[in-house]
């Protein structure tokens, strides 16, 4: 069996740079809770994940020459949406703080049960290595 | 890493919300300092914040500037007041206590905020630093 960087960790390096792009993308709301005019916004974690792990979801475009462009390649910030408002302010702000704490909570569990998965990986790896 | 960006965007909003609490902290001293003229009353202060977005991404909070309210100035008759012009009036400034006292509120939970979402930033750095040791 070859062992590569990809099959090593998984999934689970992929989810672990997207879920601190979310805690950043989080953060930010938090940080503009009271800036008039900010929008929330938010990592389409799903979708995300799928494009890093290269499984593309939907119709993708056929590339019939070497000379077009891939999409696949595109930024994840891409992925970065913007919230429903479900009580915007009068100026402008769609910043739920509740909503968004309660978010960033998850999102932070989430990191760290992906952090959890590695270090599991990491040990069973050693205990192949060592042969014990 | 998104999780040093943290930080940045964090800190940028805890220092926006000191500045919010120092115009309150301001205001709230000087609402009784009275002047003979309505110009010469103080006015009060208030923040203008901005969101700006940074080099990593994450959108932090800049200071747009502190813009002084335009409302007028509170006359008082107070006679007595060396302050207190021909007709016996002094003017006060235009600060509305409960106002002051809302902002202040919502200045400290703001802050209180990005405080914990910088500590669990932390945390969640350390953690990955500690990846795979302890084995």
């Amino acid at each position: 069996m070859s062992i590569s960087n990809d099959r090593l960790f998984g999934i689970h390096d992929d989810a672990l740079r997207l879920r601190s792009q979310r805690m950043s993308v989080l953060s930010s709301n938090l940080a503009n809770a009271d800036t008039p005019g900010y929008k929330a916004r938010d990592l389409k974690f799903d979708d995300a994940l799928r494009e890093a792990a290269g499984v593309s979801k939907g119709l993708q475009l056929a590339r019939t020459h070497a000379g077009h462009l891939s999409l696949s390649g595109s930024a994840t910030s891409a992925r970065e949406l913007y919230r429903v408002p479900e009580q915007p302010s009068l100026d402008g702000n769609t910043v739920n703080t509740e909503a968004e704490r309660v978010k960033f909570m998850e999102n932070s569990v989430q990191y760290q049960s992906t952090l959890s998965f590695l270090n599991s990986r990491i040990s069973s790896i050693n205990t192949a290595l060592k042969g014990e | 890493m998104s999780l040093f960006n943290v930080f940045d965007v964090s800190a940028s909003a805890m220092s926006a919300q000191t500045v919010r609490l120092n115009t309150t902290a301001s205001n709230l001293a000087n609402v009784d300092s009275v002047a003979t003229t309505p110009e010469d009353a103080y006015k009060a202060r208030h923040p203008v914040f901005q969101a700006a977005l940074n080099e990593a991404g994450g959108v932090g909070v800049r200071m747009g500037g502190i813009v002084e309210s335009q409302a007028p100035a509170v006359a008082r008759y107070e006679p007595g007041n060396p302050l207190a012009n021909e007709e016996g009036y002094v003017f006060a400034p235009n600060v509305n206590t409960v106002e002051e006292m809302v902002n202040m509120l919502s200045a400290s939970r703001s802050y209180q905020t990005n405080v914990e979402v910088m500590s669990t930033a932390r945390d969640l750095a350390v953690r990955t630093l500690q990846l795979g040791q302890g084995q």
